[in-house]
């Protein structure tokens, strides 16, 4: 961590960068977040730990849009984001400085705090241990039962684009030690249910939503000026509160609007508040990508072109999309 | 406020026996912002468009709805009834109760209640209409002939002799395409060759013609009236200027082993070569798969022997890019492949051929110079069987559902030919129906079984299967009602045609659509036979459907009054309904550019007022006159910037609406 301060302090003397994104300290040791820093000083606040989950890709869009470069700390799955986002012309690439930094996984706290350990300052990430620091002396517990989910089943191991590395090397795989392993079983566990109990199963998490959009403001693919929920141009606002469609209709809308686009950071399961298992719709989308149009993975480069707005004439016929989709 | 005016037609019965036209009316005239609702016998005659004007002028409607056939139908009859009366053509929906309502329903009932629910979708929609104004655009005097057979040569001379530009693409080296490898053309028997290449000559020599042989369309853009075409004309290896067309290159050649494609692979070619003797342009490619110069580096004889240096080994593919008003697509067909027949024993036996090689053996200048022999042996046959329907109006897969529509016709002319000159030759013909509705053919077909003596037997064969030097044929005769198996020397297939292959590539760069069967789909099945429903587009010869070369000739030449009557316009009117972005919530993110089939959009940088916020925005720009309405962009668009004017998200969410109310 210190090394990365120094290195920040060093970009901002020199005038590289005009402001640092990054994460500062929060008032619990477990909770640091976002945070923008413009003076040497004010990175005396800055945290790189395991707790730092948050994806800083989506940031850069407004800060795109201030004077002078912005110096940002992307572990290897946001740098996908970040790729994604220049090819949709979202953030201008040439205003940003990217450190590309070492990761093990990140936590959720709360699984430390079910683990009986309170009182936490720090953690760091030893092989297959968490050690975690509380006021109360250092603590221990097996890093794979504090893991965010997505953590488990680390999909974007290596840093595709970055200016300079730190607490990595090119080329090397990131990511916790041992896998949990396929971050589709439980789509396909989903799949293989029958079409009333695949409704019951998402009834019943979908209807723990709240509609507080943090899954919306936090997904770097829900980068649109103006949402379409927020738009009185369309009429889906008002369906939406009109009847049940809020809790079945969002959040299958949103995984229409980002399938293709999202790199499945799972950034929208790691701030739902309600513990919605939202990752799974986006991966039913990406898991049918691949099937169809061969393996893809959205921000793996910024030029390709995604197979929902492309066509080839290898394309599989709708026909037989369809025929997929409804023998479920 | 609305003024809303609902015109319910009959259609004579066709819609009337099977929708109770007054619960239409009525429940129409329930909807709110509806002032006005009657129904007539045709709307679309010149009393029921009367009435349309009538009430749009007394009632000051704002907007109407017809609820009557498809609007691919009577759209723009009633459009035009609208704007005589002073209502914006826009204003007008047609809600189609006869294809999607009355032909398809049995029970008036269920009729009556979908008719309403239609009309209501279509009155929920009206409201959200807006005005528009159709614009121009150029139309560009030059057309482009995709595929130089007689079709395509036919159309190109119509076109070119009405004072026009016009461009032949062909794949193969030369023009010329299936007729060309035809003997004897029925029911006159003229010989193919000495009708076809006088044309060929004709449309090489004409001044408004050109034409790109071994060369394919590689990519096409724009629309009716300005298409812009990329087209990959394909290394000749021969300078096409300075090549005599002597043919010493093609005796010297010594790669000759490469299958003759235009003897249908029954003897060999050089490498280098030009199909057949009066190939036009008379210039030959070197075929580099078969070359042993483009093989090994070694050789070179032909650049050796060319006196006048026309061999060129370095020479590359070339695109050349044109614009274009108008496309025919004249690409042909060919035979169906035999894998999947077995039972014929074409696959195991050379003297099991195909009828189009039969062609190409009675040919004088075909592998045998015209002389009857068996591919195995060269003997000569001493009785030959022809097998219809082979392939055609097949019940299962491996087949056509279709009748290829000219196997009974020529099957008559071989066995009448072969009669002719082998008098010793036993023909019999093994038939499910002999089809000769055309002038004089069934004349034709008489006249091969009662003056040539050709054994014709109602039923099918179900084996041939080669025994010592023969061919032995199971069959069965179903007038006798009897088990038929004959020894015979050879046997001829009738074997089905199907649209040229590659027909389903150009098909998907015009965005015309095909069938099932890969022939391409006219606008209208009687009344518009020679046009795609992509606009600009249009049909000529069998990539429309099976038929023979009168036929052809005749509907190129039908193709060729379309186009003709499109270049003549000076302008075209444009469809106003096209994409439009909003840019205030335009996101820039180019997903709308990805899939837009007529590159329409582009992107620009522009100075927004976002409530105050001013800044520069990188913003989806349409351009209109490319813009076709196909609507692709705004299902792609995230942020619901892009929509369609004239068929809104929000006129569709509210169809949907009233739908499901």
């Amino acid at each position: 961590m210190q090394e990365l301060i120094t290195r920040a302090k060093e970009l901002l003397a020199d005038g590289t960068v005009s402001r640092v994104l990054g994460w500062k300290k929060g008032d619990m040791g477990w909770d640091p977040e976002p945070a923008y820093f413009e003076k040497e000083e004010e990175l005396e606040n800055f945290v790189y730990n395991p707790f730092c989950g948050a994806n800083l890709s989506k940031y850069l869009i407004a800060a795109g849009k201030l004077e002078g470069t912005t110096l940002v700390f992307l572990k290897p799955c946001d740098t996908y984001s970040f790729n994604q986002l220049i090819k949709e012309h979202r953030v201008k690439r040439e205003k940003t400085y990217i450190i590309g930094v070492g990761c093990h996984g990140t936590l959720k706290a709360e699984k430390v705090r079910d683990a009986g350990i309170k009182g936490i300052e720090d953690a760091v990430i030893d092989g297959d241990t968490l050690k975690v620091k509380t006021i109360y002396g250092a603590k221990e517990m097996p890093l794979m039962d504090a893991l965010l989910e997505r953590c488990k089943v680390c999909k974007g191991r290596t840093h595709v684009i970055y200016d300079e590395l730190i607490g990595a090397e090119e080329g090397e795989e990131a990511g916790p030690v041992g896998l949990a392993g396929d971050r589709f079983a439980k789509v396909e566990e989903l799949e293989a249910m029958s079409p009333k109990e695949r409704f019951a199963f998402w009834q019943g998490e979908l209807s723990k939503c709240i509609r507080c959009n943090a899954c919306r403001n936090v997904c770097p693919a829900c980068s649109c000026l103006k949402c379409v929920f927020d738009s009185n141009q369309f009429d889906s606002n008002q369906k939406a509160n009109a009847d049940t469609f809020e809790e079945q209709m969002f959040h299958i809308i949103r995984a229409f609007h980002v399938a293709g686009r999202c790199t499945d950071c799972g950034e929208c399961s790691r701030v739902c508040p309600q513990g919605i298992p939202l990752q799974l719709l986006n991966r039913k989308f990406i898991k049918d990508i691949n099937t169809f149009y061969g393996e893809y993975q959205a921000g793996a480069d910024t030029e390709s072109r995604a197979p929902l707005t492309d066509f080839t004439f290898e394309d599989v016929e709708p026909g037989i999309v369809g025929e997929r989709g409804g023998g479920r | 406020m609305h003024r809303i005016g609902v015109f319910v037609c009959h259609c004579g019965t066709n819609i009337a026996a099977t929708v109770d036209i007054d619960r239409v009316v009525a429940a129409a005239a329930k909807e709110p912002g509806v002032v006005h609702a009657e129904d007539y016998q045709y709307m679309c005659s010149e009393a029921g468009q009367l009435k349309v004007r009538e009430a749009i002028k007394e009632k000051q409607l704002t907007g109407i709805v017809v609820c009557s056939c498809s609007p691919r139908m009577h759209e723009n009859t009633f459009r035009q009834a609208a704007q005589r009366a002073g209502l914006n053509p826009y204003m007008v929906e047609i809600a189609n109760i006869r294809e999607h309502c009355s032909w398809i329903h049995k029970d008036i009932e269920e009729a009556t209640e979908k008719a309403i629910i239609l009309a209501r979708a279509a009155i929920a929609k009206v409201m959200l209409n807006a005005p528009l104004t159709a614009g121009t655009s150029r139309v560009v005097k030059r057309a482009l002939v995709i595929g130089g057979g007689i079709a395509g040569i036919q159309t190109a001379l119509d076109i070119a002799e009405a004072g026009y530009k016009v461009d032949i693409v062909e794949k193969t080296p030369s023009i010329g395409g299936r007729m060309s490898q035809l003997d004897k053309t029925f029911p006159t028997l003229d010989c193919s060759a000495c009708i076809l290449t006088p044309k060929m000559v004709e449309a090489a020599a004409h001044e408004n013609i050109t034409i790109y042989t071994y060369s394919e369309v590689e990519k096409v853009t724009g629309f009716v009236g300005d298409f812009h075409v990329d087209i990959r004309k394909k290394a000749r290896s021969v300078d096409m200027s300075k090549c005599t067309g002597c043919g010493v290159c093609q005796e010297k050649c010594p790669s000759k082993k490469a299958p003759n494609e235009f003897n249908r692979g029954l003897d060999k070619r050089s490498a280098i070569y030009t199909p057949f003797a009066q190939a036009i342009p008379n210039v030959p490619v070197i075929d580099r798969e078969h070359c042993i110069k483009f093989k090994t580096g070694k050789c070179g004889i032909c650049a050796k022997v060319c006196q006048a240096g026309a061999i060129d080994y370095e020479q590359k593919d070339e695109i050349i890019t044109e614009n274009y008003g108008a496309i025919v697509v004249a690409t042909g067909f060919d035979t169906i492949k035999l894998d999947k027949y077995d039972e014929y024993a074409y696959n195991q036996s050379p003297d099991v051929i195909t009828s189009l090689e039969l062609e190409r053996i009675m040919n004088a200048a075909g592998p045998t110079k015209g002389h009857l022999e068996r591919m195995s042996d060269h003997k000569a046959p001493k009785s030959m069987v022809f097998i219809q329907c082979v392939g055609s109006r097949c019940a299962d897969s491996r087949g056509k559902s279709y009748c290829s529509k000219i196997c009974c016709m020529y099957t008559a002319k071989h066995a009448m030919l072969i009669r002719d000159k082998y008098p010793d030759v036993d023909v019999t013909v093994f038939y499910i129906d002999v089809r000769t509705p055309g002038k004089n053919f069934d004349e034709f077909y008489r006249r091969a079984v009662e003056e040539y003596g050709v054994h014709y037997i109602k039923g099918q064969v179900g084996k041939v299967a080669p025994q010592g030097d023969k061919l032995l044929v199971q069959g069965v005769d179903l007038l006798d009602n009897k088990r038929i198996l004959m020894e015979t020397d050879m046997v001829v297939l009738a074997t089905a045609i199907e649209p040229n292959p590659d027909v389903r590539k150009i098909a998907t760069m015009l965005t015309a659509s095909i069938d099932t069967n890969n022939f391409l789909t006219e606008s209208h099945a009687k009344l518009r036979p020679v046009e795609s429903p992509t606009a600009g587009i249009f049909l000529s010869g069998v990539c429309q459907g099976p038929k023979d070369i009168p036929e052809t000739v005749a509907q190129a030449g039908a193709a060729a009054v379309k186009v003709i009557g499109l270049l003549a316009k000076d302008h075209l009117v444009t469809n106003p309904c096209v994409a439009k972005s909003d840019t205030l919530l335009c996101n820039g993110c180019s997903s709308c550019e990805k899939v837009c089939p007529y590159g329409a959009i582009s992107y620009e940088e522009r100075e927004v007022n976002d409530h105050g916020i001013r800044e520069t925005r990188r913003v989806a720009v349409v351009n209109s006159a490319l813009c076709q309405g196909c609507g692709a962009c705004t299902v792609a668009c995230p942020s619901g910037a892009m929509d369609l004017q004239g068929f809104s998200n929000r006129q569709i969410l509210a169809e949907v609406d009233a739908i499901c109310r």
